[in-house]
């Protein structure tokens, strides 16, 4: 009898939840006035010093120089597309505009988003299959940045084997080796390039972990590698530390790694650093939003507009004249169109 | 109540203890019950029952106060912003979502418990089902409701397959299942991300960087309860996974199969002595447990996502051991150690927005699964005191009574 009372205090409870679910009319997406900028980040947040701190920069700027309001918000590990599109729907709710989603993770979930508030404009970083007209799909070209890392790489190395670090091995964090090994290649056949990835996923504890980064890139060098490129988020900072530790060179992304404040212990070694314009991207859409002419579409950052490049900030690599100047050679014969760098290995 | 407790005679304590037991009612009643080994309920057991997990929670909520007294932040605050927030219709979605997942995996968790196995590979084993699922159901091509069911059968399939392997080391070779699907955790993912390549049966969607086993066709997409647009839908899986708790409960209680199960995993030699084939039964456990695994992907892929894609939602199976442990592997303690988690996971986003840090809701589930194994083993114990001691004075006072009878006609 017992036994039938508690199925009993099951059904009633699992009834009762269903019927606050239905008979609770209100729901945490009455909109409420305007909160300015919002971003949602990718794996890793604030502090990963590449990616996320990149699109940080670029609402901090926004903050100073256009006065607006921002905010912005982490993901949680292993979350669901559910649980991305509920952090998309309260930042809408709460009355911002722009919302930037940082990550092509984020895809599913601005595309449900974006159907619900349409005066909303949404930014999606690095991904180009949401269309509608309150979305904004901002995409780079990596691997043109790449390009040229590994030209710089192939030129400073002298042991000729060269290394590169992924986070994640998924499609766009290839684009980056694409683009470097073939650098690479293009410069100096001879140069070996050792191609790492931290993990696979969806574990994307590879963008996360800079001792990861740190014992793979100290297993490049110790295979030889002078120079190591990075694409790997907070984890790639473990791999600018093993190299500068040997005195070798790195290779920074995303940001100009060498400006960035918690790198300043290491930044002597950090040869260059492949920038992918995700500040910009942020600021522009930001900007647009404020003067009342919305981007839409897809909009897309390459070599040519300045939305990725070399950052040459070390005074070191400014003195290697014949590496600037293969850099820059090879800068114009990509924006001209007479070098096609590669988006898969 | 009382009268089903006096119909049944208590015919494995000794007489002493019968006699005495009718004396005291329900409180005896419980000793007898214990010692026969049988699972009588009273009104004492289902208050020690209950004790654990609340006992559990308020320590969890006291300590995650002292963390945040410690911070310098209100004690209480968080926890008003969490149910305020948890009144809005779709965050109950959302919850009651979440839960069914959990649900599931914490069954599949639940039922190696019970056979005194850890399957901590509920994960693995989740995944790799969920990821083939989706690939057989975006490619099979059957009309709707067969095509689901498909699905459902290839997931359940692959996670017992899964789980099997370990199974089957365990019972062959006597490797522990604990080390066995850790490593196939491991295993799995390698695998996935091998498969999911487009040169293997990935699908690279133009324009996306994502990764994803091909669309499920929406006939195929299971029906759920729509709530309200704004709200969404409550995934139609989670009545399958009310039903999947209703048939563990029927299983291992009503059941030759269940009994066999649960007193293997209260001892294997006695077990087998009374002609249970443990190694089958190793077996037999760690298959069901990994079909049930194999279930914790479908809410999310028949409801939401309808695909495999590099986000899908990891690390369920991890939190489904947190919600077995919750709920001491009873079917309704699960749904609401589900719900509790699925609570905390949802409603943590708003605190964010207020000032406080959601990763308090983190530090609180830690500080849950602690309390949790210490005030289950402190109840334990209390209650074993409390046995020990009830008998300890029925028979003294048994003893009492024959000796005062003996000293009467001296």
């Amino acid at each position: 009898m017992r036994r039938v009372s508690s199925i009993a205090v099951a059904g009633i409870g699992i009834a009762a939840l269903a019927f606050t679910t239905t008979a609770c009319g209100g729901s945490s997406s009455d909109s409420k006035k305007d909160k300015g900028a919002a971003i949602a980040y990718d794996v890793g947040g604030r502090g990963d010093q590449s990616f996320n701190d990149a699109a940080y920069a670029g609402l901090a700027k926004a903050e100073k120089e256009l006065g607006v309001k921002v905010d912005d918000q982490e993901p949680s590990e292993g979350e669901s597309d559910a649980d991305k599109v509920q952090r998309l729907t309260e930042l809408a709710r709460e009355g911002h505009n722009p919302v930037i989603a940082v990550g092509f993770v984020y895809a599913p979930a601005v595309k449900e988003v974006a159907k619900k508030y349409p005066k909303v404009t949404f930014g999606l970083v690095d991904d180009d299959t949401v269309h509608a007209k309150n979305v904004v799909n901002m995409v780079f070209n990596e691997e043109q940045a790449s390009y040229l890392a590994g030209v710089a790489a192939a030129l400073t190395s002298k042991s000729k084997t060269v290394g590169f670090v992924g986070g994640v091995e998924n499609p766009l964090i290839k684009k980056f080796e694409a683009g470097y090994v073939q650098g690479v290649h293009d410069t100096d056949k001879s140069v070996k390039v050792k191609v790492q990835y931290l993990t696979q996923p969806p574990d994307y504890s590879g963008f996360k972990k800079p001792d990861l980064g740190k014992s793979t890139a100290n297993g490049q060098l110790d295979a030889g590698a002078d120079v190591i490129y990075q694409s790997a988020g907070k984890a790639g900072t473990g791999v600018i530390e093993a190299a500068a530790a040997r005195g070798k060179w790195a290779i920074g992304v995303d940001m100009d790694q060498y400006k960035q404040a918690g790198l300043v212990k290491v930044k002597d070694k950090i040869l260059a650093s492949a920038t992918k314009g995700v500040s910009d991207a942020v600021f522009n859409l930001i900007k647009s939003v404020k003067d009342g002419k919305p981007q839409s579409g897809t909009v897309r950052y390459g070599l040519k507009t300045g939305g990725v490049g070399l950052a040459d900030s070390n005074p070191a690599y400014q003195k290697m004249t014949k590496v600037v100047e293969a850099v820059e050679t090879a800068k114009k014969k990509i924006i001209s169109g007479e070098i096609k760098v590669k988006t898969t290995p | 109540m009382k009268k089903t407790d006096e119909a049944k005679p208590d015919t494995a304590t000794g007489g002493t203890t019968a006699g005495a037991t009718s004396g005291t009612d329900g409180a005896g009643k419980a000793t007898g019950g214990a010692t026969a080994g049988g699972k009588r309920f009273s009104r004492d057991r289902m208050l020690l029952a209950a004790a654990g997990p609340v006992l559990a929670l308020v320590v969890a909520v006291v300590l995650t106060s002292v963390v945040l007294l410690a911070s310098g932040k209100s004690p209480f605050e968080p926890y008003t912003l969490m149910f305020e927030y948890a009144a809005n219709a779709d965050v109950q979605v959302l919850i009651i979502n979440q839960a069914s997942s959990y649900y599931l995996a914490a069954l599949a968790v639940a039922v190696g418990f019970r056979m005194n196995l850890f399957n901590i590979g509920v994960d693995g084993q989740y995944r790799l089902a969920a990821m083939a699922a989706a690939l057989v159901g975006a490619n099979a091509g059957l009309p709707g409701p067969l095509n689901i069911a498909l699905i459902v059968i290839v997931a359940m399939l692959v996670g017992a397959f899964w789980a099997g392997i370990a199974g089957i080391l365990k019972t062959t070779r006597g490797v522990s299942e604990v080390v066995s699907t850790i490593m196939l955790n491991a295993i799995a993912t390698s695998l996935i991300a091998y498969l999911i390549l487009p040169e293997q049966f990935g699908v690279q969607p133009k324009g996306s960087n994502n990764l994803t086993t091909g669309d499920l066709p929406s006939s195929s997409w299971f029906p759920g309860i729509h709530v309200s647009d704004v709200a969404g839908d409550v995934y139609g899986f989670v009545f399958v996974a009310i039903g999947c708790g209703v048939a563990y409960w029927l299983v291992l209680n009503r059941t030759r199969f269940g009994f066999d199960l649960r007193a293997t995993g209260a001892s294997e030699s006695a077990a087998a002595a009374s002609g249970v084939d443990a190694k089958r039964m190793v077996l037999t456990s760690m298959l069901i447990s990994g079909a049930v695994a194999g279930l914790a992907g479908m809410p999310v892929l028949l409801g939401d996502s309808h695909t495999y894609s590099l986000n899908f939602q990891t690390g369920i199976g991890f939190t489904g051991i947190t919600i077995a442990l919750l709920g001491r592997n009873n079917a309704v303690g699960i749904a609401f150690g589900a719900l509790l988690i699925a609570f905390l996971d949802k409603t943590a986003s708003t605190l964010d927005y207020n000032g406080y840090e959601k990763e308090i809701a983190t530090i609180m589930q830690g500080l849950i699964v602690i309390s949790v194994v210490v005030s289950y083993e402190t109840v334990r114990r209390y209650g074993l005191r409390r046995q020990q001691r009830k008998v300890g004075e029925e028979l003294a006072a048994a003893a009492r009574a024959t000796t005062t009878r003996e000293e009467v006609p001296a």
